[in-house]
């Protein structure tokens, strides 16, 4: 296919459009009897296209994206799964897809059923006592968990406690999110195995601390052996614990976060729970609490009365509000879906079969990448780039070198624990023989590496764009068409 | 799940394992949990498909006469078709820009199209909501603004975004004065007073206000800036292509949320925030930015930028911690506006404005209502009435309508989008008035 670089401003003709609307019957001319001084002088310059112009440009767009739906996609802690096309097709039925969000809750029944049944699912699941499913995204869904731990205290009269504790090997979310939310963070020291140092928690115990961010498994992908001994520790102290759940799918079936004493997490649907990523959203992130703490979850919340129909209501003690209605309904939609195609038959086998995958693209390449760490992994492992670095082949490199035999690449230079981190989580909807082709490229990779590397060290050379220019893009960030223009 | 048996065996010999429970080896066994969990047995598709049918059916898509945030504009069919390639919807975060040109490109649109709505220098790659968008608006006034942590926001903000912003305030620990309103509009004179303490870092206010009223603005830029404070607008960015937009009024930041973009009503989401700013703001400016760059062979290429202000570098000193947007919506508002364009979007405001008004004169003509306030007003109003509302609204839903918002005191709200017709607005009337 010819190589297409148009903006879409570029594609403009004064005069052109794309759209039909009725014609103005009212005969008022209201708009044009607005005070003059509260109007807008001249027009945006928005683009004047027509309907096809605009199929074939993002059309065009689509083609030079990389999308689950085009390869595999094994990018740690992202939890790339398969998006089952069913999702999307009940997702857009217009019963849902046209109530409006302050519509009398009697003419929304189905919706607050579902919002309602998601929420008692996922509780479930989580072995914990109730969720809101407003918060908009992991990050959000954090920082909800996070305030919920803070009015807690709050409502105790315990208001010194203002720390948390962080382990150095977490997601960059979890110290960003604690400082919005008005938390000063403590790190905690990983032991050389990545899990948490429970000596080097202990002094930070004290009476100021609000609560403890963990994901189980962490960053590694290991599983804390310690989670009892740690959870009784902060439970002695006062604190709470709070569940990362990015890494909530090898647990599927397996583990619940309540039962290893967690009283507050966050769950990304788009991860977990098979809704698509977007792009980078929408997602969700709803948060679920032990029942001690389900007065403070946030407001709206959806109730079911005795007569078993549903209202909304806001309840005094929650911590407010943090979104302007019931979140992203349309992403629960999607998850909900995916909950009632697997059923309780099927859903057990997601952590497990997530889990053995990982493990057998693990062991299948470590002779050629260092695997700082031994032991069976979760859903994810991190090798520290290649083992035989002497040509200089980095991290950066086989990623790149990825892209040009057809795979995403996976998550690099995170955990900040290893130099040269490449995270790597294949998902449990992945078949053996795609993991087989991927071990069998990232062999080709490291071989090239070895007797070869320019050839590595300038991939990509087959995308569509190569190597980007970075530096001058920050140093002089031009980010409309307007600017680039020079207007 | 793909695996056969087969595989399964396959698998666990290369692993050095017996069975997928020995990579659950190192997992304390009380934490185990070996039973299923209560939620229904697997359905089929056709199951699937007649329970969400089942599901819908207990919802009434109704003709909606409301607004309160989210506002019934047209959808145009293409949108629903290109949102479906699922390179863009099965796609991540652009981490890797050489196979992500198609998502970075529709957000450098998606920038441009949001400066030139709201005027201002640049746009961040879309935030959760627009009441989200306005809470980290305030974070943003809070760190420019040098050692002052108390941020105003008008009464004239709807509830549901001021509501947001307090939670936000509360636990970040900012000080938040809701300056309550006059006659329907902000009241600058209580503002200017506020600013008199010395420790405002930014003021807050939006247009169309919670009662539709387009306020005028004239006078609040120079003294919020003569007392070194930021101003943010919160703004419907659909009418920015009429009304004066927040670079107009030299607002420093606007935000708001993007739903009325043509996107659909959803039950509340998935909608999306949109904040730019100027240009002495851009590095305090929250979440992914998209910059145009060059690559290895010349070649014009899209690339997130400014990265150093994000959480994954920044971690707890990030003034944000979010780290995704809603990039498909993004998407959606990209789509709906180059289809309307610049024509497009004026006789969509056009025909709203035109149907709020032929719908308010009626209702005003009927004696039974009078205008809350004598403001001019776009495609949202707020009536005035002895009626009993929840009555009429109960009526109107049992003819599958959604009437005006019932605000309290006598006060209700009305919107209209073009999807109205002339007729609708007819029976509406008539239903309202039947006693």
């Amino acid at each position: 296919m010819k190589y297409y670089d148009k903006i879409i401003f570029e594609l403009s003709r004064p005069g052109r459009k794309g759209y039909e609307l009725p014609a103005d019957t009212y005969g008022n001319d209201a708009l044009s009897h607005l005070p003059a001084d509260l109007m807008r002088k001249g027009q945006p310059e928005l683009p004047e296209v027509s309907e096809l112009d605009v199929v074939r440009h993002y059309t065009n767009l689509s083609t030079k994206n990389f999308g689950v739906d085009t390869g595999f996609y094994p990018l740690g802690s992202c939890t790339m799964k398969y998006n089952p096309k069913i999702n999307e097709e009940v997702a857009a039925l217009p019963q849902f897809t046209q109530i409006h969000p302050l519509q009398d809750v009697k003419s929304a029944q189905g919706a607050l059923e579902l919002y309602y049944n998601l929420q008692k699912a996922l509780a479930n699941i989580a072995g914990l006592y109730e969720f809101t499913l407003n918060p908009y995204a992991g990050a959000h869904g954090e920082l909800t968990g996070l305030m919920i731990m803070r009015q807690y205290h709050i409502s105790n009269g315990d208001t010194k406690r203002t720390k948390i504790i962080v382990p150095d090997s977490a997601h960059g979310t979890n110290p960003a999110s604690a400082m919005v939310a008005g938390l000063e963070v403590v790190e905690v020291k990983s032991k050389p195995n990545g899990s948490i140092d429970v000596e080097d928690l202990k002094p930070l115990l004290d009476d100021t601390v609000a609560g403890i961010m963990m994901t189980n498994p962490n960053t590694l992908g290991m599983f804390e052996t310690e989670i009892m001994e740690i959870a009784k520790l902060v439970h002695e102290a006062g604190g709470l614990l709070y569940y990362d759940g990015a890494n909530l799918n090898p647990l599927l079936g397996k583990v619940r976060p309540g039962d290893m004493g967690f009283d507050i997490m966050h769950i990304n649907l788009h991860k977990t729970f098979s809704t698509p990523h977007g792009g980078g959203g929408p997602g969700s992130g709803p948060v679920g609490v032990t029942e001690k703490l389900a007065r403070f979850l946030p407001n709206p919340r959806v109730k079911k009365l005795d007569d078993g129909t549903f209202i909304i209501e806001t309840g005094e003690d929650s911590l407010g509000s943090i979104s302007t209605f019931l979140g992203n309904f349309g992403v629960m939609m999607r998850a909900y879906a995916y909950i009632l195609t697997l059923g309780k038959e099927n859903i057990r086998n997601v952590g497990p079969l997530a889990t053995l995958n990982a493990n057998y693209i693990k062991e299948s390449l470590k002779d050629d990448y260092l695997l700082p760490i031994e032991g069976v992994c979760k859903h994810e492992f991190v090798f520290d780039g290649l083992k035989d670095k002497s040509t200089g082949v980095t991290t950066l490199n086989v990623a790149k070198r990825l892209l040009d035999y057809g795979f995403h690449a996976p998550t690099i230079y995170f955990p900040l624990l290893f130099h040269e981190s490449m995270m790597i989580e294949p998902t449990e909807t992945e078949s053996l023989e795609t993991l087989d082709e991927f071990i069998e490229v990232m062999h080709k990779v490291a071989r090239e590496a070895r007797e070869t590397p320019d050839l590595v060290k300038d991939a990509p050379v087959t995308t569509i764009v190569r190597k980007l220019d970075e530096t001058t893009a920050a140093k002089n960030p031009i980010l409309t068409y307007s600017s680039l223009m020079g207007k | 799940m793909p695996h056969t048996e087969e595989d399964i065996k396959v698998m666990l010999d290369r692993i050095g394992v017996k069975s997928i429970d020995d990579l659950y080896s190192d997992v304390p066994s009380e934490v185990i949990y070996d039973r299923e969990y209560d939620i229904p047995s697997a359905m089929s598709e056709i199951e699937l498909r007649k329970h969400f049918e089942e599901l819908g059916k207990k919802n009434q898509a109704l003709t909606i006469f409301a607004g309160g945030g989210a506002y019934d504009h047209y959808s145009p069919s293409t949108i629903g078709h290109l949102l479906a390639r699922s390179e863009f919807y099965t796609a991540y975060t652009p981490y890797q820009p050489e196979i992500s040109q198609g998502t970075l490109q529709y957000i450098f649109e998606y920038q441009s199209m949001i400066t030139e709505l709201t005027g201002m220098e640049s746009t961040n790659a879309s935030m959760y909501d627009g009441a989200t968008a306005t809470a980290e608006a305030m974070f943003m006034m809070v760190a420019s603004a040098k050692k002052k942590n108390r941020v105003l926001i008008s009464g004239t903000v709807a509830d549901r975004i001021i509501n947001v912003v307090l939670t936000y305030a509360k636990f970040h620990g900012i000080d938040v004065t809701v300056i309550p309103e006059k006659d329907g509009i902000s009241d600058l004179d209580a503002i200017k007073k506020e600013l008199e303490a010395g420790d405002v870092a930014g003021v807050i206010l939006s247009t169309p206000n919670k009662y539709g009223i387009i306020e005028d603005y004239t006078g609040f830029a120079d003294a919020i800036h003569a007392a070194k404070g930021y101003m943010a607008i919160n703004a419907d960015p659909s009418t920015l292509a009429v009304l004066r937009t927040p670079a107009e009024w030299n607002a420093d930041i606007a935000c708001g949320d993007g739903q009325t973009l043509g996107m659909p009503l959803s039950f509340g989401g998935p909608y999306l925030g949109y904040i730019s700013c100027s240009k002495n703001m851009i590095r305090k400016m929250p979440g992914r930015v998209v910059g145009v760059t060059t690559d290895a062979d010349g070649k014009r290429a899209f690339v997130l930028t400014l990265q150093a202000r994000e959480q994954h570098i920044r971690r707890e000193k990030a003034t944000s911690n979010i780290c995704s947007n809603q990039s498909l919506m993004a998407l959606y508002a990209t789509v709906y506006l180059s289809l309307m364009g610049k024509q497009g979007l004026e006789e969509v405001n056009r025909l709203s404005c035109d149907g709020a008004h032929y719908l308010c004169d009626k209702l005003v003509n009927s004696g039974k209502f009078t205008l809350a306030f004598n403001k001019p007003f776009l495609k949202e109003f707020t009536l005035r009435t002895d009626l009993d509302i929840a009555k009429i609204n109960k009526r109107l839903l049992d003819h599958g309508i959604m009437g005006g918002l019932n605000l309290g005191n006598g006060l209700v709200s009305f919107a209209v989008t073009e999807k109205r017709t002339r007729e609708e607005i007819d029976q509406l009337v008539t239903l309202m008035l039947e006693d």
